[in-house]
């Protein structure tokens, strides 16, 4: 560590104001305090001491997502290798399957086998997607002035988490090119924006994309082979078919075809516990997004539909299927694109669940509805937090004139 | 009931016609700086949907579509159809409701008065009003769907001029680069807003 420190301290001049490398500051300060704490104290009061920084956070939340992550890839090897062996296929062709094969079967059995798989589909999405996207942070960096930011790490897992497993890797380079410039670095960078990075590129490839982003051919890494995934079984055909195939509890451990992070509820509830307890998270949106969704959905039950079987599927389904639970703790939750007042993140995650839940049963062109209704929230965010401060204000003002 | 229902909740959400059909534009991005200027202009945007489409649609049936004239009895008008009016009286009859609404504005709220300025009048030429009496035209609305097709337009429109304002009120503290500080962020912020929308893109009612 000590050497280091001196090797930093060394190059340091030339990155300074007028040193050769002035350029390319932005860089040397990400690399500096990725290792050790910057030394700079606030100089005026009031002073907040504590070992947690915007860096740390970050950080925090891309750990967080590390259960999700793994039990996503081998998910997605178990999917897929359940597929190949009910069609007799002893591989897939291409590099992918020179790498699998060379390394591991195609036992659906064996964990090592669908970890593996599912690796080898991962980690080039996300390797693309941390690339292009770093590029991209790096670029705006260096040319505006402003740090290097961990936000960063965020972004780019979530949205490879999000991706279906088949999606071609120049796609993903797109998709988190879009999210990152238009939906982050025009504005400033992190902090600024409106919009959460991650799924603003998500849903520009959704809707630029739609037969590589959704439909019943893409969430099993196998071409040629049509799974759909539980919520598109659920609209089509109801509860009924649902239940035939998967139980609930599979449902909430994630045995199921889905994007690659989203589909186990129970690794996405151990990295929520994590940021729920460490309050980077904020409880009150997770428990509006419930909320909200458990009163749509019990009163969708309640009323009740002779066309539309969306109508029945009750609220401990909804939570376990789709992207549910992984919108709920991850992306909801950004404290730069959600609602900033306490009131208000209440409000904003109630209008989340209440939208997920319409968006799921009541337009056929989408499935699934949550990233979407994230998107929808993030857009009256602001208007939400300036009325709970016109509220606030008014009750106070109120109080004075007594 | 339920279909005037399923006609409001498109023509606010899905239809909108800010950001689905992006009509209105020039005051859409000129007044959402502030969020209490966007409110009132999106209530006088509502007003003037909600009376002009309807009294549009009583002109239409009544007077210039062909055979509407059948009413008066008169053999030679039976026929007459004088739809190619059809503009020149909407706009003629948007003028005018604006116009009440501006003197009554001037005398009773005058805060709003001045903070609408020059874009009040313009409001008369904003294409989201001409637009929803035109789509009421071609889908050929009936009195009553044109009325909650009216509301339900202006409250689309002032749905969404509100939350832009209040987009741009939170990116006050945004570091735009140079060459988007203005109106290029925020066409940038618009077409991000419709994306948001695009969730509603689909639903038939």
């Amino acid at each position: 560590m000590k050497g280091l420190r001196r090797l930093l301290d060394r190059l340091e001049p030339h990155f300074q104001k007028g040193g050769r490398f002035e350029r390319f500051y932005a860089l040397y300060e990400a690399i500096d305090t990725i290792f050790f704490s910057p030394p700079n104290v606030t100089r005026n009061a009031p002073h907040v001491r504590d070992g947690i920084d915007l860096k740390r956070v970050m950080i925090t939340v891309w750990l967080a997502a590390f259960p999700a992550m793994f039990y996503g890839m081998y998910n997605l090897g178990y999917q897929a290798n359940t597929a190949l062996a009910a069609m007799g296929l002893e591989g897939i062709e291409g590099w992918r399957g020179a790498l699998i094969a060379a390394f591991a079967g195609h036992d659906p059995e064996s964990l090592w086998d669908c970890f593996w798989y599912g690796a080898v589909f991962f980690v080039p999405i996300y390797l693309v997607t941390f690339l292009v996207g770093g590029f991209w942070e790096v670029l705006f960096a260096t040319v505006r002035g402003h740090e290097i930011n961990e936000g960063f790490f965020v972004t780019s897992i979530l949205f490879a988490l999000t991706c279906p497993p088949d999606l071609p890797l120049w796609m993903a380079a797109l998709g988190i090119s879009f999210g990152v410039v238009v939906g982050k670095e025009v504005f400033g960078g992190t902090g600024k924006n409106f919009l959460n990075p991650a799924l603003t590129g998500r849903a520009f490839l959704y809707f630029a994309y739609p037969a590589e982003m959704s439909g019943d051919a893409v969430w099993v890494a196998v071409d040629g082979f049509s799974g759909a995934t539980p919520l598109a079984v659920a609209a089509a055909d109801g509860m009924g078919a649902v239940q035939q195939h998967l139980s609930w509890w599979d449902a909430f451990l994630g045995r199921m075809p889905g994007s690659i992070g989203e589909t186990s509820t129970l690794a996405i509830l151990i990295g929520g516990v994590v940021l729920l307890g460490m309050r980077i998270a904020s409880w009150r949106i997770v428990l509006g997004v419930l909320a909200g969704m458990m009163a749509l959905s019990s009163l969708f039950n309640f009323v009740g539909s002779d066309s539309n079987p969306m109508f029945a599927m009750p609220w401990h389904w909804h939570l376990v299927l789709g992207g549910f639970a992984f919108g709920m703790i991850f992306m909801a939750t950004d404290p730069v694109s959600a609602a900033m007042t306490d009131t208000g993140k209440f409000w904003f995650g109630f209008l989340i669940g209440v939208m997920t839940v319409l968006i799921r049963v009541v337009n056929p062109a989408f499935p699934e509805g949550i990233m979407l209704a994230i998107l929808f929230a993030n857009l009256f965010a602001p208007l939400i937090d300036h009325f709970v401060v016109q509220a606030n204000v008014k009750r106070r003002m109120a109080r004075v004139q007594q | 009931m339920e279909h005037y229902l399923s006609l409001f909740i498109r023509s606010v959400f899905i239809e909108n016609m800010a950001l689905a059909f992006f009509l209105g534009m020039c005051t859409f991005i000129a007044i959402s700086k502030k969020i209490p200027a966007a409110v009132g202009l999106g209530i006088a945007v509502i007003v003037v949907m909600a009376i002009t489409v309807p009294v549009n649609n009583l002109i239409l049936n009544h007077l210039l579509k062909e055979g509407a004239l059948a009413w008066t009895g008169i053999d030679a008008l039976a026929s007459v159809d004088l739809s190619f009016l059809g503009l020149l009286s909407y706009i003629g009859v948007i003028a005018a409701i604006v116009q009440i609404l501006e003197m009554f504005l001037d005398r009773y709220v005058p805060a709003l008065y001045n903070a609408l300025g020059v874009f009040l009048p313009l409001i008369t030429v904003n294409c989201a009003i001409l637009g929803t009496s035109l789509f009421m035209v071609e889908r050929d609305y009936n009195f009553a769907e044109s009325a909650v097709f009216g509301l339900g337009a202006g409250v689309g429109w002032a749905l969404a001029i509100t939350a832009l304002a209040g987009i741009r009120e939170k990116l006050k503290y945004s570091d735009v680069p140079e060459g988007l500080r203005g109106l290029g962020i925020t066409f940038i912020t618009v077409g991000l807003m419709s994306l948001g929308f695009m969730s509603f893109g689909g639903i038939s009612l």
